[in-house]
């Protein structure tokens, strides 16, 4: 492999993840302004105008916190884990495609790389994110960040599960592991005007995937383990300034994770319609898929400032009893319409 | 180049390996387990085999490890003790697992001729090929290992089942 194609690969990494992490920040900044609203009252407001400087006054402080390590910690895994949550959490930007298939001097612009298995890979990686939530609540060495660990990590691989087969009918009817396929196979209209998005003929994968997603990202409805009032913190209770930080960028991360794999999957990534000159062309692409993105967005922080949240032997039952039964009947279906089809 | 990417992968297995024997806390040998199965999900997709690689860190790596870190916890599997009970099987057990090793090393490079060597990228594996051949020419063995899967779901539930 050439020096200059790895030299560009590592500029293309190091721009999506300070676009990523600023996403982050702002999404914080987004949930307590949506949220407060929501609230009838009005969220930051004091630093910047409108509160637009809140992430940085955050940063700050995080930054400058005491580091406590609590006595009895397995101080190696204690330390780790922070960095593995968020590890994992940032290595599945490295297979979405952000945008079309446009090739500037050799090297793709719009996905730092496409995989044969880019979905699979995505799997992979949050299977993996697992560890880091698992880790710290045990090394922490105390009852609330067992628990808090051992329940969210239990909830994360049930609804892994769910998650992926709710993938599978994507996948039959787009043929491809690859996320940019996946996104090519959606492109058209049926009817002249409906788009060909997998929402539509995928309507209950859609929501069932979308249901998952928040249980495994641990966002309310299905945040018991983090819930203040039942497990202090649950996991991340012992943990201080930038490990508590690299936590929270990490849920958040997960969050645009699965909200931009909603988009590629399910709504067609990039596509909608082009329109004025050249340049503006090579951008809408981008434009809209930053506002399905943040339309998912929205939805998490709409849902989280609406509903209550599942107790936790509700919240398992859910995830075994109704989404798996229901994945794996759209899964039944999707086959069997495929095979009828193609017979 | 890949020879170093070999190298560096088969390594990694190989200490990870000896640290899970090593270590004495369970948690860190598990650890190290995880590590040994990233090293070999390397090595496939380094062999072209990339669907073998992604479902063996999805499923030995992200749900066996899994499970065996919350029965470490749960059962709050502390260091073993060490027993230092004898230093012959210490000074001559070493030497003798290194020799074996060598012996083995040497007769394997004395059988297999370089070209009979496995390359790097020689069983690429379309994942579209890896269904095809699962579902049409190894149908049977994939219903029996699935029969097996559930034989062994049902034994769970009814070993924890409560005594009512």
């Amino acid at each position: 492999m050439a020096l200059a194609a790895l030299i560009y690969i590592l500029i293309k990494i190091m721009i999506v993840l300070l676009v990523l992490l600023t996403v982050v920040a702002y999404a914080v900044w987004f949930e307590r302004k949506v949220v407060a609203r929501m609230q009838s009252r009005w969220g930051p407001t004091r630093v910047g105008p409108h509160g637009l400087l809140q992430p940085l006054a955050d940063a700050i402080k995080l930054l400058t916190k005491e580091d406590i390590t609590p006595a009895g910690a397995f101080r190696l895994i204690y330390l780790a884990a922070p960095g593995l949550a968020l590890i994992t959490a940032l290595m599945a930007f490295a297979v979405i495609p952000f945008g079309p298939s446009v090739q500037a001097g050799g090297i793709e612009l719009f996905q730092i790389s496409d995989l044969d298995i880019g979905l699979l890979f995505v799997l992979s990686v949050s299977s993996m994110g697992v560890y880091g939530i698992v880790l710290a609540g045990w090394s922490s060495n105390s009852k609330y960040s067992l628990l808090g660990g051992l329940r969210s990590s239990a909830q994360m691989i049930s609804y892994e599960l769910a998650i992926g087969l709710s993938l599978v009918g994507v996948l039959l009817l787009s043929g491809s592991l690859s996320l940019r396929s996946i996104v090519e196979s959606q492109s058209g209209a049926y009817w002249g005007f409906v788009p060909r998005w997998n929402v539509f003929p995928q309507f209950v994968a859609f929501l069932c995937y979308l249901t998952a997603a928040i249980a495994e990202t641990n966002r309310l409805p299905f945040d018991l383990p983090e819930a203040e009032t039942e497990l202090v913190a649950g996991y991340h209770t012992e943990y201080s300034s930038m490990k508590f930080a690299m936590f929270f960028l990490a849920e958040y991360a997960n969050m645009v994770t699965v909200s931009c794999l909603a988009t590629v999957l399910f709504l067609g990534g990039w596509q909608g319609p082009l329109f004025g000159p050249d340049w503006l062309q090579m951008i809408l692409p981008l434009l809209w898929f930053s506002l399905k993105v943040l339309g998912f967005l929205f939805l998490y922080v709409w849902i989280r400032g609406t509903l209550p949240r599942f107790r936790y032997d509700q919240l398992m039952a859910f995830g075994w009893k109704v989404l798996v039964p229901v994945a794996l009947a759209n899964l039944v279906g999707t086959s069997l319409w495929i095979a009828l089809k193609y017979r | 180049m890949y020879p170093v990417f070999f190298f560096i992968f088969a390594g990694a297995a190989i200490a990870f390996a000896v640290n899970l024997l090593i270590q004495r806390h369970p948690i860190y040998s598990a650890l190290s387990l995880i590590g040994v199965m990233a090293s070999l999900a390397s090595l496939y997709l380094m062999l072209g085999a990339e669907f073998i690689a992604a479902v063996q860190v999805i499923v030995y790596a992200g749900a066996i490890m899994v499970l065996f870190v919350f029965v470490i916890m749960l059962l709050n599997a502390g260091e073993e003790e060490r027993t230092h009970r004898s230093r012959l099987v210490r000074h001559i057990g070493a030497p003798l697992i290194v020799m074996l090793l060598g012996l083995i090393t040497s007769v394997i490079y004395r059988e297999f001729p370089e070209d009979a060597m496995v390359r790097f990228g020689d069983f690429p594996g379309q994942t579209a090929s890896i269904g095809l051949r699962l579902f049409l020419d190894y149908l049977l063995p994939f219903e029996v290992v699935s029969i097996l899967i559930l034989v062994a779901i049902i034994g769970a539930v009814v070993l924890a089942q409560k005594e009512s």
